[in-house]
């Protein structure tokens, strides 16, 4: 029994790794075909750092990224704080909403949002409203909901005497906000912050509908590259993302592992928590 | 570590706004240009050749934002949805005169393109712009057929791509100007035909041809011969010498009963917000330097006086970039549909591609439903036997007091 | 307290980028597209596309259970991993989620052509070329590779949630492995199994581009038939009509399945 969920654990690993591996290969590859492989050589990485486009559009990406989850992850967490304090049905009326973006199927995200912004755009007579400001109100708007999602059950647990207290020992509401409650949710915060940040820089399908010629990022461009014939420089720039983005990862869980001493729920597998619950709620 | 965490928090919150700022004022600049062109239609740089765009920022100081359609449909889809501005756009004459008939298009200040005058004279008083007033040509060209020698036999005929030899190995034109030109030039019809009749009997051979065709491309044609997972494929002349160039094993036809002759050509936009600078890159793309480097690298026809002659081209090239005037004279222009005309067009083509009529749906049904309703079952099920083991364990509780 | 105040910004970004866009999808399906007057016939004009609807919804729920046929025990062998490896295989698992999925699925496509690296293998030992691309399986191959991790990690949450002390009951009163499994690791774990369902079909049943690489030109599914409305037929008005039925019916399946996953967890409580 054992021994069999042990082999189906490696072949599952192996088909989820082998298009992967394709990839990386095919960045060494002098050919352009992943299929077959010709010589190594490095000469796409060079191809990659002389290439005018494709590095200003990750760059693009992190900013969209790290804006969308600052935004949402702030916004997010006074909702969840505010939320809180709502009645029953209102609190699981709101909450029914904010689930929205989340079951809905990306596409119709996209679509809803981008017919929102043509219609707002002829409204105010903006004829490139797409763009670098729609694209970032599209991807606060996704990650809003694993923000607030993830930073809801650590305000439900908060024991609200702790904020008392501190303001019986003098401390303004303002000041027992920023020294206890921020705090006692940090977690659910980073947490937020995280899935928010991911989300947003691997996001294709809403970007799709809501990106304007004057901002794209990187998902856009491979999407359109992937219609003609690809570059093996795209292969390089997908090869140096996966090792950086390992290289965080293993970074993390090393630091999570020391710091959390709870036995099961690094960081990480929290992450994957939230999405889950996010379903259930 | 908290009080750390936070601080770097607040800092990534502050900068993140940084560039958020810089991005507005760079908006605000008036130097950027939205430049929309075809797929593999510009030198960028590749091969050892002028990368277009750069010296044009280079030699004017005009930033280029540029981006690519596959097809005059999407592009005329982009431009009527709104919402992004460009500034130049290259569309083929047919889509050139429904654009201009739309208002879509502004008139060019030609004072500003003084490259015009090095377009050749029979690129002038087109059908689709007969004044000269709304377009710059920027390449011409044949459609013709594309062949793998080593699995085909010699094509003359667009009944090609209906031979069932090939199935699975056809490669089909993804728009319906093309793909309907294609099958109306098989039957025997005009390409520019509005009949409702005519158009339908296209269709139906198109969607005879669905099971024998391997997918629906644009210029993923490039990397589907050239490897040779497909076999045929209508397309354009220009893309067939350079994809001669990496598998001679290829061969061009010019089909017997005729073949599209286009010009694209370069527009404004009516939503074009800068339209000194947009005049400029069209200036530039006129000029000799950018069209040899254009021709060079795309393999199309250019209309510029003398780019054709300078280019190193083989004698097999040359035949089908710059074909004979005997054979020219078999091209067909395609004029612009009326609305009726393109609205018939294109819900058929949406039929043909979605396929919507001929789905055998009805097994996909029953098995959906039979998989929901066996879970459903086995869940009512589940629930049933607990409520039941529930109330049972509450009546034995009961009993005991 | 003015707490409540704190969700007032967010109140109104979901009015207005929750809310608004959906009645915007609403307007759109109802409206005509040239004159924009009140019209029923893009949503009559689903009609035509019912055939596709159906096969994606069959598509999408193949998948899913392929996906769960395959995450389970993979799940398993994860929760029941020594508590140090664990973290490491969910990281593994996740890793691929959050590199480009187009690239992923270009490299699948290189390795099912019929000049791909599977039927070169193959022809090395004389077997002409398998069609492995350009077909439904092709298809579903996509999705399960794409979406398993979705199944994988809420099952993996519920796995390893359950009280070893439940299985360590349930031997002690005669149950064997497969009697273990079957009366408690599994009907402990529905609730998962169920939010791995729907975290997989919903992404499944609206694809575009998956469908577009591996499929053929028969394989049309409904999220292509949304795409070319929006970015090649200029059908907005259709494209509305059909994302809005799309969102409905994925509405109501979400609904369902919570419905069943929340008694379920609240009999686990009893």
């Amino acid at each position: 029994m054992s021994r069999a969920l042990k082999i189906i654990l490696i072949v599952v690993l192996f088909f989820l790794y082998l298009p992967i591996i394709l990839l990386i290969a095919g960045s060494f590859n002098t050919g352009t075909d992943l299929a077959v492989f010709k010589e190594f050589t490095f000469s796409n990485y060079v191809a990659l750092f002389r290439d005018r486009t494709l590095i200003p559009l990750l760059l693009n990406s992190l900013i969209v990224a790290v804006l969308s989850s600052v935004i949402a992850t702030a916004l997010g967490t006074a909702a969840a704080l505010g939320i809180r304090s709502f009645g029953k049905r209102f609190r699981s009326a709101v909450m029914t909403v904010t689930n929205i973006p989340m079951t809905n199927p990306d596409i119709v995200t996209g679509v809803s949002l981008s017919l929102l912004f043509v219609l707002g755009g002829k409204l105010f007579d903006r004829s490139n409203v797409l763009g670098f400001t729609t694209l970032l109100l599209a991807h606060i708007t996704f990650n809003l909901p694993y923000t607030i999602l993830s930073v809801m059950p650590r305000v439900t647990n908060m024991d609200p005497s702790l904020r008392e207290a501190a303001m019986d020992l003098g401390c303004t509401p303002v000041q027992a906000f920023f020294k206890v409650v921020i705090h006692e949710i940090l977690p659910g915060i980073v947490s937020g912050l995280l899935i928010a940040f991911t989300m947003s820089l691997d996001d294709f399908v809403i970007s799709y509908f809501v990106y304007g010629p004057s901002f794209a990022t990187l998902p856009i461009e491979i999407y359109s590259y992937t219609k003609k014939p690809l570059p093996p420089k795209i292969y390089a720039l997908f090869t140096l993302l996966f090792a950086m983005l390992l290289a965080v990862l293993i970074v993390m869980n090393i630091v999570s592992g020391r710091a959390d001493k709870r036995p099961r729920c690094s960081n990480i597998t929290q992450l994957v928590f939230r999405r889950k619950d996010v379903e259930k709620t | 570590m908290k009080k750390t965490l936070l601080t770097i928090c607040a800092a990534v919150a502050l900068l993140a706004f940084v560039p958020f700022l810089a991005f507005e004022t760079a908006a605000a600049k008036p130097a950027v240009i939205n430049v929309y062109n075809w797929g593999q239609y510009i030198s960028d740089g590749s091969d050892g050749l002028l990368d277009v765009n750069a010296a044009f920022t280079e030699a004017t100081g005009i930033e280029v934002n540029y981006s690519t359609y596959e097809s005059n449909e999407s592009l005329y889809t982009k431009l009527k949805t709104g919402g992004s501005s460009y500034d130049v756009i290259i569309p083929s004459d047919y889509m050139i005169a429904r654009l201009i008939s739309e208002g879509m298009l502004q008139k060019l200040n030609y004072d500003n393109i003084p490259n015009y005058a090095s377009i050749g004279e029979s690129f002038k008083n087109t059908l689709y712009d007969p004044n000269n007033e709304y377009s710059v040509p920027y390449f011409w060209g044949t459609v013709g057929i594309i062949y793998n020698t080593r699995y085909v036999d010699t094509v003359t005929s667009w009944d090609a791509l209906w031979d069932e030899r090939y199935s699975g190995k056809i490669l089909m034109f993804d728009n319906p100007r093309d793909a309907f030109a294609a099958a109306e030039l098989a039957l025997g019809i005009d390409v520019n035909t509005e009949d409702e009749s005519d158009l339908r009997a296209a269709a139906e051979l198109l969607a005879a041809q669905k099971p024998l065709v391997q997918s629906y491309v644009m210029d993923q044609v490039f990397d589907q011969m050239e490897r040779a997972e497909a076999w045929i494929a209508p397309y354009y002349a220009g893309d067939f010498i350079t994809m001669h160039r990496e598998n001679p094993d290829l061969a061009f036809c010019f089909p017997e009963e005729g073949f599209n002759l286009y010009i694209d050509a370069m527009c404004i936009p009516t939503s074009s917000t800068n339209k000194e600078a947009a005049e400029a890159y069209i200036n530039f793309m006129c000029s000799f330097e950018a069209a040899a480097a254009n021709a060079a690298y795309t393999g199309y026809g250019s209309p510029v006086n003398g780019v054709a002659e300078s280019l190193e081209l083989t004698e097999y090239e040359r035949g089908i970039a710059y074909p004979s005037d005997e054979i020219l004279s078999k091209g067909v222009a395609y004029l612009t549909l009326s609305k009726e005309a393109t609205q018939i067009m294109d819900s058929l083509w949406l039929d043909v591609r979605t396929d919507a009529s001929t789905t055998s749906w009805v097994t996909y049904a029953v098995a959906t439903a039979a998989v929901v309703i066996i879970a459903a079952v086995y869940l009512a099920y589940r629930s049933n036997k607990k409520r039941k083991r529930a109330a049972k364990r509450r009546a034995d509780a009961d009993g005991a007091r | 307290m003015r707490v409540r105040g704190l969700a007032s910004p967010y109140l109104a970004w979901m009015s207005i980028f929750i809310i608004l866009p959906l009645c915007a999808v609403v307007y759109y399906a109802f409206t005509d597209s040239v004159t924009g007057e009140f019209t029923l016939r893009n949503i009559v004009s689903i009609g035509n596309y019912w055939p596709i609807l159906i096969k994606s919804i069959w598509l999408a729920l193949v998948s899913s259970l392929i996906c769960l046929i395959l995450g389970y025990p993979v799940a398993l062998a994860i929760a029941r991993a020594k508590q140090s490896r664990q973290r490491f295989l969910i990281l593994l698992v996740m890793l691929p989620m959050s590199m480009s999925f187009l690239l992923r699925t270009i490299a699948w496509v290189s390795l099912l052509e019929d000049t791909g690296i599977i039927n070169n293998i193959l022809g090395k030992f004389g077997i002409s070329p398998l069609p492995l691309i350009r077909n439904n399986g092709a298809v579903v191959l996509g999705m399960v590779y794409n979406y398993l991790p979705y199944m994988i990690l809420p099952v993996y949450t519920v796995l390893s949630h359950i009280d070893p002390s439940l299985i360590e009951a349930a031997k002690d009163l005669g149950c064997n492995r497969t009697q273990v499994f079957l009366k408690v690791i599994l009907p402990l774990s529905v609730s998962g199994i169920i939010s791995g369902v729907s975290m997989v079909f919903v992404p499944a049943v609206s694809t575009f581009y998956i469908s577009k690489k591996l499929g053929g030109s028969g394989t049309t599914m409904i999220g292509d038939v949304i795409e070319s409305q929006f970015k090649t037929a200029y059908n907005p008005n259709l494209g509305a009509a059909i994302s809005l039925v799309l969102m409905v019916m994925v509405f109501i399946c979400i609904g369902l399945m919570e419905r069943f996953s929340g008694s379920e967890e609240r009999e686990a409580l009893m």
